[in-house]
């Protein structure tokens, strides 16, 4: 197949664009500034929330951290819309992948007393 | 606005991989893991967005109104609940590594043998 | 290797890989021009050809329900493995629930946490049950559904009661349950091959409103049985955590 030798190009699509790949607007949408203001906030805050977990070096707080991750990173799902996907990030992320690593961190200091 | 969210992805890999490679802890190592995976999450969402659309359930809105991509949220869904259960059993061989060997800095357990 | 040599080889390579992998990523259509028709065609075609409202369930268990076969039974390795991994070694035993609660000298749980985490177990229950079972309608589905199902047993710990906890979700019991998710899902798939259709067709009757309860089929029956099996494997997990912390004892020499 000849697509796959090439590498990937260099910049965005340029060139004529296809007229549904242009912004649509719906009865429902709210202005594109607002929306991508707010799309920008989210990720500028998920990218500093990545950031604090990894530099957390203590392990206990590092999971209070993720848990607090996992609450950004649904808001920026949701912001994304998609609205399942928070759902499964709320539930997962800040409940229960905090309680298997507070099991796992208690067990292995029990061991250490 | 056409790359940022790409660049947010790229930052959050990188991120997550010094955590990776310069941690003193295996939990702190696991947990590295799960903020580099969730950044392909934000990459899914991202490749899938349509700007200016609703979300694509059709309950209470008119049936043809531009929705953003439905597939990549099908994925990024099931893959959070896994990712679950994934880092339960990355957990539990930590637990026994630390069991068996005494400690869980890796770069200490590199060096053990047998 | 010392550290801070590990430290800087890792920020060049690893500086030189995130602007790779950035370069990549900027041949792609930009954020919000989305060229592809797949996710168009789904989103026109979905509510008439499956009668659910929900197009990412809907995608989610028919038309990409073999991926989701899949992903499931990940799940169910997943606590298979923690199972295995986390068994007896050589020299440790087992102490009984009832020895291990008459003499821990931890602080009983505060009146304000039980009081609270008992309240809303019935609630948790109620609504996990709900997300699991409206799969075709509003953003919910079996995966959802089984881990706040699953919160429920784990509220259940946290208000002090281990010995309840593991009365009311027994290791047998909960295996059994997980299983009977696993193959009801399966067996769902292979019914219709059964009836001489592809796995996994959707054969049941489709229903006359889209979004109803009971539209769309085979999808409803199926995310209700993968909701069973995900809250049955993350119990399963946790309990199996939770005897590690609390039950078993490396025997003194």
């Amino acid at each position: 197949m000849t697509g796959l030798t090439t590498g990937p190009a260099a910049g965005p699509v340029t060139g004529p664009v296809a007229p549904h790949i242009a912004a649509v607007t719906t009865p429902y949408s709210v202005s594109p500034a607002l929306m991508d203001t707010l799309q920008v906030v989210v990720l500028v805050l998920v990218a500093a929330g990545a950031t604090a977990v990894v530099l957390t070096r203590q392990p206990v707080r590092q999971v209070i951290v993720l848990s607090g991750y996992g609450l950004l990173l649904a808001l920026l799902f949701m912001v994304f819309q998609a609205p399942d996907v928070t759902l499964s990030e709320l539930t997962v992320g800040a409940v229960a992948l905090p309680i298997l690593l507070l099991l796992a961190l208690a067990k292995v200091r029990k061991k250490e007393e | 606005m056409h790359i940022f969210p790409f660049v947010v992805v790229a930052w959050i890999v990188g991120v997550g991989l010094y955590g990776l490679v310069t941690s003193r802890h295996l939990v702190h190592q696991i947990v590295c893991l799960i903020v580099v995976q969730s950044s392909t999450y934000v990459l899914l969402l991202g490749v899938g967005y349509v700007s200016g659309a609703v979300a694509p359930y059709f309950y209470d809105i008119p049936l043809h109104t531009p929705a953003v991509d439905p597939v990549v949220q099908a994925l990024a869904l099931t893959d959070v609940v896994v990712e679950a259960a994934v880092t339960a059993l990355l957990l539990s061989f930590a637990i026994q590594a630390h069991k068996r060997f005494g400690t869980l800095d890796p770069q200490e357990l590199a060096e053990l043998k047998g | 290797m010392r550290p801070a040599v590990r430290r800087w080889v890792f920020l060049i390579a690893g500086a030189g890989f995130v602007a790779f992998y950035l370069w990549g990523l900027t041949g792609l259509p930009g954020f919000g021009n989305y060229p592809g028709p797949y996710g168009d065609i789904i989103n026109s075609v979905a509510v008439a050809q499956t009668k659910a409202t929900g197009v990412v369930s809907a995608i989610n268990f028919e038309y990409r329900g073999f991926d989701t076969v899949g992903e499931e039974f990940i799940l169910f390795v997943a606590a298979t493995g923690v199972s295995t991994v986390l068994r007896h070694l050589r020299g440790e035993r087992d102490r009984s629930a009832l020895d291990e609660a008459l003499d821990r000298n931890a602080p009983p749980t505060s009146d304000a946490i039980r009081m609270v985490t008992l309240l809303f177990t019935g609630p948790t229950v109620v609504i996990g049950w709900y997300l699991a079972s409206h799969a075709q309608t509003s953003p919910s589905g079996g995966f959802q559904g089984g881990v706040v199902l699953a919160t429920a047993f784990i509220l259940i710990y946290l208000a002090g009661q281990f010995l309840v906890f593991e009365r009311v979700s027994p290791v047998d019991v909960t295996d059994a349950v997980e299983a009977v998710g696993a193959a009801g899902f399966a067996c769902i798939g292979l019914a219709a091959v059964g009836l001489g259709l592809a796995y996994l067709s959707n054969y049941l009757p489709l229903g006359q409103t889209p979004g109803a309860v009971d539209s769309s089929g085979t999808i409803a029956l199926i995310s209700f049985f993968v909701g069973v099996e995900v809250a049955a494997s993350f119990v399963l997990i946790v309990g199996e955590l939770l005897e590690q912390t609390l039950l078993v004892r490396q025997e003194s020499r």
